[in-house]
């Protein structure tokens, strides 16, 4: 653990290009906790996109490249080695990245190509680690430390944590999970739950914490999108949660979204609050609400907030 | 087998309150049901196995394989499981209606995850969708 400490302590930030965009929040959010726990984040100069499932559904050696490419640019170029990538999106495409360079010789191929034609030191496997915002303020800071920091906290706020899909699947990809002890679950994934506990949240029992939000189909099948996002909605209110904590940019937009189309389209109104965990650790640290960027929300939580004394 | 919309109404009904463990063997009985659509719709043929003592969990892992993205209903089915043997094993506890209007909501996305999954395949491909190293790896 104090390795990690170390070691995460000044981390190549990798916000990828949904915290740019709809994730804004979420990128003013992880920056202002950085700047409040004195944890160094490196922009990765000259970044590209991870492939995200556009790239990867067309050509995967593709998108193992490009993730590659970002990885090679933090070891080779800035000499960081842990990549830290909020977004489950890119965390997941990176990780995979990685898991094809370590296991298929057609991956290496294709990297080593591309990197030599687009003339850039290739990206060889186990020279950095990727992680998750959630890995690097748990072992980055520490828990008894973030304790120690909280003013106030979430006293009086029921959560219901949402991790979505891409944080723990396909396990293969993710070796350092499951294995007892301080890591996390693929099945029944905590990190979330427990830094909001330690901020003071009340976490409500969540069964579907890892379950499909629709995101892949938002735009091709809007409609199953939203029943599905509806029924997570419904069950967060049901396990009497006042917040959905988000972890995903594509869950988090997805869940806002939705919520607004449900009560459009069907007549379903939810009225349960959508905000990044990392808001939600920042309002905990003393962070006003416009710092973390809860007014970049389109869920409007701040009556909620401001009548629980948390903004 | 009935049609798999019909599941979906009957999932809306009421649940028979006096009667919480029939309540949680419908709803489980739901989740198989949808389940053998699944696999139905992929000429396979249902089993009747069972995996850690539940045929629903023997039917995911039989609808996931060489379709890696099922795998993102894995923790639903897991989920209903869970709320079946919690309702079984205290049918008079105080949150048993809570915990059977939460089974509901669990069985309903089991519903429309692959309901919605069998009108656009791609559904679950976006967290599955490292499905080339899987099937390299299965």
């Amino acid at each position: 653990m104090p390795e990690r400490k170390e070691k995460y302590k000044k981390v190549a930030y990798y916000h990828g290009c949904a915290l740019e965009g709809s994730g804004q929040p979420y990128n003013t959010s992880t920056r202002a906790i950085a700047k409040k726990l004195d944890l160094e984040l490196v922009d990765i100069k000259n970044w590209n996109c991870c492939g995200a499932m556009e790239v990867k559904n067309v050509d995967p050696e593709i998108q193992t490249y490009l993730s590659s490419r970002v990885m090679s640019l933090a070891h080779n170029d800035m000499g960081q080695d842990v990549v830290m990538a909020p977004c489950n999106g890119c965390y997941h495409n990176l990780k995979k990245a990685e898991y094809d360079i370590a296991n298929k010789e057609k991956s290496r191929e294709v990297v080593e190509k591309i990197s030599a034609k687009a003339d850039h030191p290739k990206y060889e496997a186990g020279q950095v680690e990727t992680i998750h915002a959630l890995d690097w303020l748990k072992f980055g800071y520490g828990e008894d430390e973030l304790k120690a920091k909280i003013k106030g906290g979430l006293k009086g706020l029921k959560v219901a944590n949402y991790y979505g899909c891409m944080y723990t699947r396909p396990r293969h990809i993710f070796p350092e999970k499951d294995q007892g002890g301080d890591s996390d679950s693929t099945s029944q994934p905590h990190y979330m739950d427990d830094l909001l506990a330690i901020a003071g949240a009340e976490n409500v029992d969540f069964p579907l914490k890892t379950a499909c939000c629709g995101g892949a189909h938002t735009l091709s099948d809007s409609d199953t999108s939203t029943k599905l996002v509806l029924n997570i909605l419904q069950a967060a209110e049901a396990a009497g949660a006042d917040v959905i904590a988000t972890e995903c940019p594509t869950c988090h937009s997805g869940l806002e979204m939705h919520q607004i189309r449900a009560l459009k389209r069907m007549s379903a109104e939810t009225n349960v609050k959508v905000i990044y965990f990392t808001q939600l650790l920042g309002l905990a640290l003393g962070l006003s609400a416009r710092k973390v960027g809860i007014h970049e929300n389109v869920s409007n939580s701040i009556p909620m907030l401001k009548a629980k004394k948390i903004a | 087998m009935r049609p798999v919309a019909d599941i979906g109404k009957a999932l809306e009904a009421p649940l028979p309150e006096n009667d919480p463990l029939a309540a949680a063997i419908f709803m489980l009985h739901a989740g198989e049901e949808i389940l053998e659509h699944w696999l139905a719709a992929h000429d396979k043929t249902p089993t009747d196995e069972m995996k850690e003592g539940f045929r629903i969990l023997a039917l995911h892992r039989q609808g996931a394989k060489g379709d890696p993205s099922f795998n993102a209903c894995r923790e639903t089915a897991r989920e209903l499981v869970y709320h079946y043997n919690i309702i079984r094993l205290e049918p008079d506890h105080a949150d048993t209606l809570k915990r059977l209007s939460m089974m509901r909501l669990v069985a309903n996305h089991l519903f429309l995850f692959v309901s919605g999954k069998m009108e656009v395949a791609g559904l679950g491909e976006f967290c599955c969708s490292s499905k080339p190293i899987r099937l390299n790896t299965i």
